[in-house]
């Protein structure tokens, strides 16, 4: 196991070496950078950057040569810095890039995580019960509804969630995650708002993700209930719900293990559309903003950052696997 | 997979209780009659699609999809408008311009909002934002667009994009799953770290970073649409060659497989004939299924503004027009209706798949 978990680790770090090599040469491909960018755009004002001052910029960010050379070394210069905790600065914001994730991650993953325990609490309970009924009315009703949620792309969702609740009803603000409260407001009155600004994106991230996981519990449940071990539950007597709640779930539950797993980017890198379309400033909407801009040092940081939760949750999924069902052996 | 017998019910219950035998007496026989000749026997495809066709949602999203593909391809045709040609008669039709202004001032610390209506005759004609009519069956655009005939545009983008990436993505998929699975050993590593890696790759950011570049480069006529599909597609094989690989690793230990092998079969006929089409199934399944998502991703492209060319109709950059809060509150009839498209033509694909699904699947007897 423990040598399985090695030569994983080991494969993984080969894994990210390459994606971080990818990710460079595309990032250098891209034709202006936020330096040049500002650099072009104040050229005519007062303040103006001179082009050697701008090329000792570059070079300070090892940006300045485009050759091949230049490129490899630059992302050799990337790499050490990255290893020895350094992430570069935003050219955008100015700021330490792990400074701006660290900040902006806080709320996008406090709604990945409500989301994904309305998610696990709906789906799970509504799979197993539309798999002890199947091809019945709850069946056919919750298969066509998730289908519905499946199918609908996240934008288009919520521009029609903030259309009917938050314009035409107006019971829910449209956007952001706070209003402009008086300065006097208690730190519960900020609570509750902030809950209520929630509302509407978490209703969002539910829906559409509620369904995936309950057709995956629901075809894992029917599985299980062919099983022998079920027939043996039945034929020693056991209650109907004594089989359904202890042996047909705890089996269920196997393969729902690694599904879990692999919600972690998400989890943590931010919904990018949810974010942008409510207004939310998660991690998710500012990738969005200085990604456009071609801030470099952001965008390595946080594209390496989400490549990293992957392969972790990946990782995680297999080894989860061999905890939860001891008939799985690891290591080939 | 075996094949299944469909045949009237008296016949069923003698087969089941075991006097088959019974079934064509000696005078039968004298006759030249055989048991196969009462029993019709369907081939794996004909079941397959009888199993298809008995699931009602199956034919719903059957349905769904030759319709959004015979008004997307035929309906233009038959429309007076173009994707870009504004309707110019405003004055004609006595459609004056609504604009609004919003002028905020502020007096004593307080901020006021007034708002300045102004009906305005366009200088050039164009009926911008018009009403839903018999010319327009669902308006125009900002533009003076017709949005019924950019709707059938669009999704015959969208559709294209949808089929020609899921096609090629299939093509990489299975020829270097393929390779990996049957070849194994080095070759096997190297195409599966490939696909690791890619596996690994953000794709929405890549698709921003790429975006801004295509912009820069100048390509923004049509042929943006095509690098596109080109990095979509880029992107998106990996899952095929896992999945390809996965299934041809099992099957390749399959006595079928030993008995090719005995038989001397070339390499080629072993894969093409003996283990494809044990494989097609499973791919035929994940292609309908990738093809909603497919059409997703490109509608969240043109949502983003990083898709399809400017002006160039496809239903994700008619949704973008709800970033726009004017919009947004006001002309439900820009965005609905590419949603509403969108929404069915995944949930078709997604049905049909399901359906393709449930009709392959030897153990789904029902």
């Amino acid at each position: 196991m423990v040598k399985y978990v090695i030569k994983r680790l080991l494969l993984a770090a080969f894994i990210l070496l390459i994606v971080s090599i990818f990710l460079y040469f595309l990032v250098r491909m891209m034709p202006l950078d936020a330096i040049t960018k500002k650099y072009l755009e104040t050229h005519t004002g007062d303040k103006e950057l001179n082009e050697a001052e701008l090329q000792e910029i570059l070079a300070r960010y090892n940006l300045a040569d485009s050759s091949f050379g230049g490129i490899v070394n630059g992302w050799w210069q990337w790499i050490k810095n990255f290893f020895s905790g350094d992430m570069g600065t935003s050219f955008e914001q100015n700021r330490p890039v792990g400074d701006i994730i660290k900040e902006n991650m806080g709320i996008s993953f406090s709604i990945s995580l409500i989301s994904l325990i309305l998610e696990v609490v709906i789906a799970i309970p509504l799979g197993i019960k539309c798999a002890c009924n199947q091809y019945g009315k709850l069946d056919y009703a919750a298969t066509v509804l998730t289908m519905i949620g499946i199918s609908f792309p996240t934008f288009f969702f919520g521009n029609l969630i903030i259309k009917f609740f938050a314009v035409d009803l107006g019971w829910f603000p449209a956007n952001n995650i706070n209003s402009n409260l008086l300065t006097t407001a208690t730190d519960w009155e900020r609570f509750v708002d902030t809950l209520w600004h929630m509302v509407l994106p978490l209703f969002v991230l539910t829906v559409l993700s509620i369904g995936s996981l309950m057709r995956y519990t629901r075809t894992n449940t029917l599985e299980v209930l062919n099983a022998d071990y079920i027939r043996t539950a039945r034929a020693k007597g056991l209650s109907e719900g004594k089989v359904v709640y202890k042996h047909v779930f705890r089996n269920t539950m196997i393969p729902l293990v690694t599904v879990l797993a692999s919600t972690l980017p998400g989890l943590f890198g931010g919904a990018m559309i949810t974010e942008t379309v409510f207004g939310i400033p998660g991690i998710g909407k500012v990738a969005y903003d200085l990604m456009y801009n071609g801030d470099i040092p952001f965008i390595m940081a946080y594209n390496m950052f989400i490549a990293v939760l992957t392969v972790i949750g990946i990782l995680l999924a297999d080894i989860m696997y061999a905890v939860v069902d001891p008939r799985v052996k690891i290591g080939k | 997979m075996e094949e299944e017998k469909i045949s009237t019910p008296e016949v069923e219950e003698a087969v089941q209780s075991g006097s088959g035998a019974a079934l064509v007496t000696k005078e039968d026989e004298l006759h030249g009659e055989n048991l196969s000749d009462r029993v019709k026997t369907l081939s794996p495809g004909r079941t397959v699609l009888k199993r298809f066709f008995r699931s009602k949602l199956s034919i719903v999203g059957l349905v769904i999809l030759l319709t959004l593909f015979l008004i997307s391809f035929f309906g233009p045709l038959f429309s007076p408008w173009g994707e870009t040609d504004p309707d110019r008669r405003a004055v004609e039709l006595g459609v004056p311009e609504i604009i609004t202004k919003e002028i905020v001032y502020v007096v004593d610390g307080v901020e006021y909002t007034a708002y300045d209506v102004v009906l305005e005759w366009p200088k050039d004609g164009v009926l911008a934002r018009g009403n839903i009519s018999a010319d327009h069956w669902l308006g125009t655009d900002k533009w003076g667009f017709d949005i019924f005939t950019r709707l059938m545009l669009g999704g015959r983008i969208s559709l294209t994009i949808g089929f020609v990436v899921i096609i090629l993505e299939t093509l990489i998929g299975v020829v270097l799953g393929g390779i990996a699975g049957y070849f194994g050993g080095k070759v096997d590593n190297v195409i599966m770290r490939i696909v690791d890696v890619i596996m690994c790759i953000p794709q929405l950011p890549i698709m921003l970073i790429l975006s801004s570049m295509f912009v820069y480069m100048g390509i923004v006529d049509i042929s943006k649409l095509y690098y596109m599909m080109g990095i979509l597609t880029l992107l998106g094989w990996a899952g095929t060659a896992r999945l390809v690989r996965g299934q041809i690793l099992s099957l390749r230990e399959q006595e079928f497989m030993l008995a090719a092998k005995c038989s001397g079969l070339s390499v080629k006929r072993k894969i093409f004939k003996h283990l494809l089409p044990n494989v097609l199934p499973q791919l035929i399944v994940t292609m309908t299924l990738g093809l909603g998502s497919v059409i997703l991703m490109e509608a969240t492209l043109g949502f983003l503004n990083i898709g399809a060319p400017l002006g160039t109709a496809t239903w994700g950059t008619m949704i973008s027009e709800a970033q726009d809060f004017n919009v947004l509150q006001n002309f439900p009839n820009f965005w609905i209706p590419p949603g509403i498209c969108i929404t069915l033509a995944i949930l078709a694909f997604n049905f049909v798949g399901d359906g393709l699904r449930d009709a392959f699947d030897p153990k789904m007897k029902r």
